[in-house]
């Protein structure tokens, strides 16, 4: 069931644990359990909101930057990845395969400085080897959102 | 003038629920729960063959029983899943929509008064599809004791030495029953004994919970007097692209293609080619949409429960057939109230034939917080109806 509950969270985290024991058949009691279990163990990390920020006044961009770089001996690449996910601009972090090793989502308010975080911050760490900077000029979607998709119904009212 | 009219088609009567669904469409802040098709899209690859079709210019006719890439798929598919196996050549008909194969079915099998067993609470064309085929049409009311599933002895009180089809259609529209492997050997064996056929619409076979679906022509001796029709609509989200399809033997595939070819001539193209897909990329798709149907099934029981509503757990396609006997009114008489009261649509039972009187029929091919906004209001309505009734 955990699986089950995950996925249906992962999507929809306004769903209330009535309504998720009301669809898996079980006591309330089970499910509020199992999601603090969950959240103990760091199965469950954190609860977001996916926001479309550029419908909003907030200026932001944001950079998915390719790192090349060395990975330490006796501790492979953890070491470096944790010197640059520790800096709060970063986003996102993950070890990569193919021609180059992190990919590193970075936010900023403007394009400078993002490129003012990769100069100063990023390249100079010793490990590091080489960055390439692309900027993100439009989310179509996120975390399996489209972000621009209007739900209109298209169903006719009723049939048999 | 002369009457420019054909008698029969007049005599047929327009469903007696035209008027509530009028209504109904008429009123667009209504929540609905009384939809028949499900609410997911048809899967991106399957829309992506249909595009490439069209960009590849196949926009020409298909032979009239449908590409032969298709009916092969449809059998591979049909051995997978019901373990029958047909010969894509001369057993196999894609027609348009399941409607279609029902009427040419009908159309093929029956001489002027030759009677057809129609189950009933039942899907709303059998009847007028009988009718219009020179059949006679014989009620069997199903009841809710047995789960609305047919009874043998149903089945043999209302055989005449003029009844040559039973319709059976199973997971059931709109009571969502289905029959176990017992319930049909019991029905096949009568079936065989009184040397009649049967027309089974399993459009829903891809839907059900917690029980495999088995199909009357999977028994001994009835693969050669059963015409098997299924489609696309329900299990991969396709209603809109009107496909379906018939297998059964050579002798009465060939009559239904006859028909078939004179007033369809072929199913569209473009649905066909994306239809393949569907049959050989699509069963991750079904399984994601069933489980997904499954959690809102047990949404909907749960709260049946939780409002003291009659309901007995149904199994297969996506609707709960809850009784409403307890209000003292029509299903009608229910459900334009509940409109009116609280803007929720759902079916009346009686919509489904007399037998489906004091039910009404709700559709789970909605999102959990659809039902759940609209269940809050049919809990409202429920509970104002039983104090205005313990005041009287």
């Amino acid at each position: 069931m955990r699986e089950e509950i995950l996925t249906m969270i992962e999507k929809n985290n306004k769903l209330s644990t009535k309504d998720l024991a009301d669809m898996f058949g079980v006591d309330e009691v089970t499910i509020i359990n199992e999601i603090a279990k969950m959240e103990e163990e760091k199965v469950i990390c954190g609860y977001h909101t996916l926001i479309n920020w550029d419908k909003t006044d907030k200026e932001s961009v944001t950079a998915l930057i390719e790192v090349k770089v060395t990975p330490q001996r006796g501790r492979g690449f953890d070491q470096i990845a944790e010197r640059i996910y520790n800096f709060p601009e970063v986003k996102s972090v993950y070890l990569m395969s193919g021609s180059f090793d992190l990919t590193v989502v970075i936010e900023g308010k403007t394009m400078k400085e993002v490129a003012m975080f990769v100069s100063e911050k990023l390249a100079p760490l010793e490990p590091v080897l080489s960055t390439a900077t692309h900027f993100i000029l439009k989310k179509y979607k996120d975390h399996g959102t489209v972000m621009e998709a209007v739900t209109k119904p298209e169903r006719m009212a009723i049939l048999p | 003038m002369r009457n420019p009219l054909s008698d029969r088609i007049v005599e047929i009567q327009p469903s007696g629920i035209r008027k509530f669904f009028d209504i109904v469409n008429e009123m667009p802040d209504a929540i609905s729960l009384g939809v028949g098709e499900p609410d997911f899209d048809t899967p991106w690859h399957i829309r992506e063959e249909g595009i490439y079709s069209l960009e590849k210019g196949r926009t020409y006719y298909t032979s009239n029983a449908g590409l032969m890439d298709l009916r092969e798929a449809i059998v591979e598919y049909t051995e997978r899943t019901l373990g029958i196996r047909y010969h894509a050549k001369d057993e196999v008909l894609v027609t348009v929509g399941g409607s279609e194969a029902i009427d040419i079915a009908l159309r093929a099998m029956l001489n002027p008064g030759d009677e057809v067993i129609m189950p009933e609470p039942c899907y709303v064309s059998y009847l007028p599809c009988i009718k219009l085929a020179n059949g006679v049409p014989v009620s069997v009311e199903l009841e809710e004791k047995y789960e609305f599933r047919l009874q043998k002895e149903q089945l043999l009180n209302a055989i005449t030495d003029k009844t040559k089809v039973l319709i059976l259609s199973y997971p059931n529209n709109p009571t969502g029953a289905i029959m176990t492997k017992e319930d049909l050997k019991a029905i096949a064996e009568v079936v065989v004994e009184k040397d009649l056929f049967v027309i089974s619409d399993e459009i829903y076979a891809a839907l059900t919970y917690g029980m495999e679906h088995t199909s009357i022509a999977s028994f001994p001796g009835m693969k050669e007097r059963t015409i098997v029709i299924n489609g696309f609509s329900k299990a991969f989200a396709m209603t809109g692209w009107r496909l379906g399809y018939a297998m059964g033997p050579k002798v009465i595939l060939e009559q239904m293609t006859k028909i078939h070819q004179f007033c369809i001539m072929a199913a569209p193209t473009t649905s066909q080619y994306a239809a393949i897909s569907a049959l050989r990329n699509g069963d991750n798709d079904v399984e994601e949409m069933r489980k997904s149907y499954n959690l809102r099934r047990n949404y909907l029981m749960n709260a049946m429960k939780r409002m003291k509503l009659q309901c007995f757990e149904p199994y297969g396609a996506f609707y709960i057939f809850p009784c409403i006997k307890e209000f003292g009114m029509t299903s009608e008489e229910f459900a334009t109230k509940l409109l009116e009261q609280e803007k929720v649509a759902v079916v009346p039972g009686s919509a489904f034939g007399a037998c489906g009187e004091g039910f009404i029929r709700i559709s789970y091919a909605y999102s959990i917080e659809e039902l759940k906004r609209a269940l809050e209001r049919v809990e409202h309505f429920i509970t104002t109806l039983r104090e205005e009734n313990k005041k009287k």
